[in-house]
């Protein structure tokens, strides 16, 4: 059995040690909000946060989490359901296409903004490049970043 | 709506208890009564028609029959019934049409096989018909070819709004008993001004079923739209940032078990043997499987399954396509290019004489492109679950063709359509991937075969492997210029046709003499339907081309572009367009260059500039500049999403993609050899909307992509003078 932290909730799991964190949070634990992309760190879609950390969940086994706090997609919002400033952004600028690999998006955001509460582009981009997106949300992704961060910007026009 | 005929596709009937139920049928005939159990279950809900529902609540359900893969089609689509409606946008509820016949989409089928099909006004509903028989002769309720908004919502949606809208005012005018003409609605409400009345749609919902069908409900005019035309958020987005959408991926079934796949490298090879003595041995395995074309494992969790999946020893049997290579493959293309010589292959258009137009040019330019095969890479790889019990089957997953996957499901199993239902959740992105069966019949076999809920998942390399690519293809042009560099004869051959049928054609560029043909050559791996189509290889051939055309004439690529769209004023406009927002004679630093490109697909015009910065170690694309007329945007947010989207898109195909195959086996696997573009190479991209022909609606999801690449590589061009002939840029060596 191991003991963890999930969403300031402790609960017991029956695993393999070797587990990825995104196979027991996924199926033990049946929040589905991370997401597997790619199995290898590669896309950023299974983000989670590790003590405040983001990490790729997908290969970190679980054995790494015990005695840690782990915060997933689900964990973000306050107890009353309302949406933290990130999420609030990526719904004003409409982020998401698909969706799916979002919630990693936000979870990298997420600890961007929190180490650095006005990042410059660059420094978007570095915490950022490990977040594939298909949908090619890249543009929206810095503009909420920077929204959330109170800066706002517009690049679409319409005639 | 032009020359529809409305009147077959507008059904009624009564429900039990007297409720009325309005439909727009997708076939001549009375859909309703067959879709009224299915849709309208809830305690004293009736339904309007089949798109539309009308609560107790007053809540109005759009229901829409396309899958939302993030092109928001969803939220459009309710946008154009709930306009016609004027109901109120806060309380309008989006719910996806169950994959069921009644919910076919014909024009799909029309669109793809006849797309330039112009008829006289009285045969069209025959033309249709036979269409529609067609459609569901082929299971076609399919997410694709940019169609839903022109299409079904065009089409459908607005016209389900409109005659439940005109129902609901008769009903009241005769409670109230006022003329109709002094009924007005808005937000959902009936009102009597004169009177002061006014009651909520839903309280004359019932009453509405004494009405006589309204055989042509008026639509409104742009100049009154309340929400078309509005960018209005979507509805989908708030559950795809705090994790609680679901995902085919994210199916729960109570006792259901994992399944990793591994399905035969080279294409039509069989798994001859498996030694799986490790596998059988690690912790939480359930079955292993031979199933012939893959090899799979059972277990109590995914991961468990995949781990023992890799330590599986297959020995797979010999097929033809083993010893064919990436090198191999172009050199059959080649071959067959030069088979078809100067006269041969099959001539899909010729005007004019081009041979002579050709030889007596001042000016003679010959090219050959190649691009390369791509995969989809969606995020969600492909999953399928699926539960086959007392000869039902469930299935879960995320497709762009919920009634084609039930058809195969059944066929599958050799059981009737009836004892199939199909779950449809988001899809994790599409882009044509989604409208093929495979992981949806793994699926089925392996539930078949354990005798319980089994779900499947494709490792990432699986899905880059096991993909139905686009099509490698190369293209040879002849263009001949007189004098002045204006375009005589333009004379092109190439490999591969797919669809859709205009792709290789340039109809809009003033070209005396052109003759397109295509030769077809064989190749064992499968193919799909890749965002865009036959127009991502083809727009990259022809627009490059031109701008060879545009140097050899000495000519500006924009202004000699202008020249060859002389009297088409939409498509000018939209050229002129991108120049405008580009400033497109504006001097760039040393090492930059930029690249035009113009493409009209799926009925939507857009032209392209990219910047690109070849100072630095690797080319980096730093503006994008979209000017696109889609007749009408729906949702204008939504279309410049679209737009961005396909750049994005199209740019990790230009800059990176290339599939490539060894010993007839796929080589890349995972995104460290087949490379996405990441944000911090995501340009700035800015993006105009034309609306310029609200009657003629284009499509959204794909014609942003086929001006990208070219534009790209003439951008390349323009900085460096070396013309890309091939596909990806990383293929190349820039000193």
């Amino acid at each position: 059995m191991i003991k963890l932290n999930v969403n300031g909730t402790t609960q017991e799991v029956d695993v393999d040690p070797n587990t990825p964190i995104l196979w027991v949070v996924r199926e033990n634990l049946k929040m589905s909000g991370t997401k597997f992309g790619c199995g290898i760190a590669q896309c950023g879609a299974c983000t989670v946060h590790l003590d405040g950390k983001p990490i790729r969940s997908c290969s970190t086994p679980v054995s790494a989490a015990e005695g840690k706090a782990i915060t997933t997609i689900e964990g973000l919002a306050a107890e009353d359901g309302t949406l933290t400033n990130v999420q609030q952004a990526w719904i004003s600028e409409q982020v998401p296409q698909c969706g799916y690999c979002q919630s990693g998006q936000i979870m990298s955001a997420t600890a961007l903004l929190r180490d650095n509460p006005s990042p410059s582009d660059e420094q978007i981009d570095a915490a950022m490049k490990g977040n594939i997106c298909r949908c090619g949300t890249y543009p929206r992704i810095r503009k909420a970043i920077k929204v959330a961060a109170g800066a706002k910007t517009a690049s679409t026009e319409e005639a | 709506m032009g020359k529809w005929t409305r009147r077959a596709f507008i059904g009624a009937g009564v429900l039990t208890g007297g409720a009325l139920v309005v439909g727009v049928a997708v076939r001549p005939g009375n859909p309703v009564d067959e879709l009224k159990g299915t849709l309208a279950k809830g305690e004293g809900e009736e339904l309007i028609n089949s798109w539309v529902k009308i609560g107790t609540d007053n809540v109005v359900t759009a229901i829409v029959p396309h899958a939302e893969m993030g092109q928001g089609a969803h939220t459009a689509l309710a946008q154009m019934l709930a306009d016609e409606l004027d109901a109120d946008w806060d309380k309008v509820e989006i719910m996806e049409a169950p994959g069921i016949g009644k919910f076919v989409s014909a024009d799909i089928g029309r669109e793809f096989l006849a797309p330039t099909l112009e008829v006289p006004a009285i045969l069209e509903p025959t033309v249709q018909g036979s269409f529609l028989k067609l459609a569901q002769a082929m299971n076609l309720q399919i997410t694709g070819g940019s169609f839903s908004i022109r299409g079904t919502g065009q089409r459908g949606m607005r016209t389900a709004g409109a005659a439940a809208r005109e129902m609901l005012m008769a009903s009241a005018a005769d409670e109230w008993d006022v003329p109709v003409s002094e009924i007005r609605t808005e937000k959902s409400m009936l009102i009597h001004d004169k009177s002061g009345k006014s009651e909520p749609y839903a309280t004359f919902a019932a009453a509405a079923a004494e009405q006589s069908l309204p055989a042509k409900p008026k639509l409104k005019n742009p100049k009154d739209f309340k929400l078309m035309g509005k960018p209005i958020a979507r509805k989908d987005i708030p559950p795809k940032v705090d994790g609680s959408a679901i995902f085919g991926v994210d199916a729960d079934i109570p006792d259901m078990k994992y399944a990793a796949v591994k399905a035969a490298p080279v294409v039509g090879a069989t798994a001859d043997s498996i030694d799986a003595a490790t596998a059988r041995a690690m912790p939480g395995v359930l079955q292993i499987l031979n199933m012939g074309d893959f090899v799979a494992v059972i277990a109590d969790g995914y991961w468990q399954a995949q781990q023992a999946l890799n330590s599986v020893q297959t020995k797979w049997s010999a097929t033809e396509g083993d010893s064919l290579d990436q090198d191999a493959i172009f050199a059959r293309y080649t071959a067959a290019l030069d088979d078809a010589g100067t006269d041969g292959g099959d001539v899909e258009t010729e005007e004019g004489d081009t041979g002579n137009a050709f030889a007596s040019a001042d000016i003679q330019l010959e090219a050959e492109y190649k691009a390369p095969f791509l995969a989809h890479a969606t995020m969600e790889p492909m999953n399928c679950t699926a539960w086959l019990r007392d000869g039902k089957c469930d299935v879960w997953t995320g497709t762009q063709s919920p009634l084609g996957a039930r058809s195969t499901i059944a066929d599958t199993l050799g059981i009737d359509m009836e004892n199939v239902t199909l779950h449809n959740a988001f899809l994790g992105g599409g882009f044509g991937r989604r409208s093929e069966e495979d992981a949806i019949v793994m699926a089925v076999r392996l539930t078949k075969a354990a005798g319980y809920p089994v779900k499947v998942i494709f490792s990432r390399e699986e899905d880059t492997q096991q993909d139905f690519y686009r099509p490698s293809a190369m293209s040879r042009f002849k263009a001949g210029l007189d004098k002045d560099g204006k375009a005589v004869s333009w004379d092109n051959i190439h490999t591969h046709l797919f669809d859709p049928a205009d792709a290789p054609t340039v109809p809009y560029y003033n070209i005396a003499n052109h003759r397109i043909r295509k030769i077809d050559v064989p190749m064992h791996l499968r193919f799909g339907p890749w965002r865009s189509v036959d127009h991502s290889q083809q727009s990259y051939f022809i627009e490059s081309f031109v701008d060879e055309m545009a140097h050899a004439a000495n000519k500006d690529p924009y202004e000699y572009r202008r020249e060859l769209l002389a009297g088409s004023p939409r498509h000018l406009a939209v050229l002129d367009g991108v120049a405008e927002m580009s400033d497109w004679g504006r001097e760039l630093p040393e090492k930059h260059g930029r690249g035009i490109a113009f493409v009209p697909s799926f009925g939507t015009i857009v032209a392209e500039v990219a910047e690109i910065d070849m100072s630095g170690p690797k080319p980096r694309v730093t503006k994008v500049f979209c000017c696109a007329d889609p007749g009408y945007a729906m949702n204008p947010d939504g279309f410049a999403a679209q737009m961005e989207s396909s750049i994005i898109y199209g740019l990790t195909a230009a800059l990176y993609g290339e599939i490539s195959v060894k010993n007839g086996a796929v080589q890349q696997s995972n995104f460290h050899n087949y490379k996405m573009l990441r944000i911090d190479e995501s340009p700035e991209i800015a993006v105009k909307i034309i609306n310029g022909d609200a009657k003629r609606l284009g499509g959204a999801g794909e014609p942003g992509l086929p001006p990208l690449a070219p534009a790209v590589t003439n951008a390349v061009f323009a900085a460096t003078g070396k013309r890309l002939r091939e596909l990806p840029l990383a293929k190349h060596k820039f000193a």
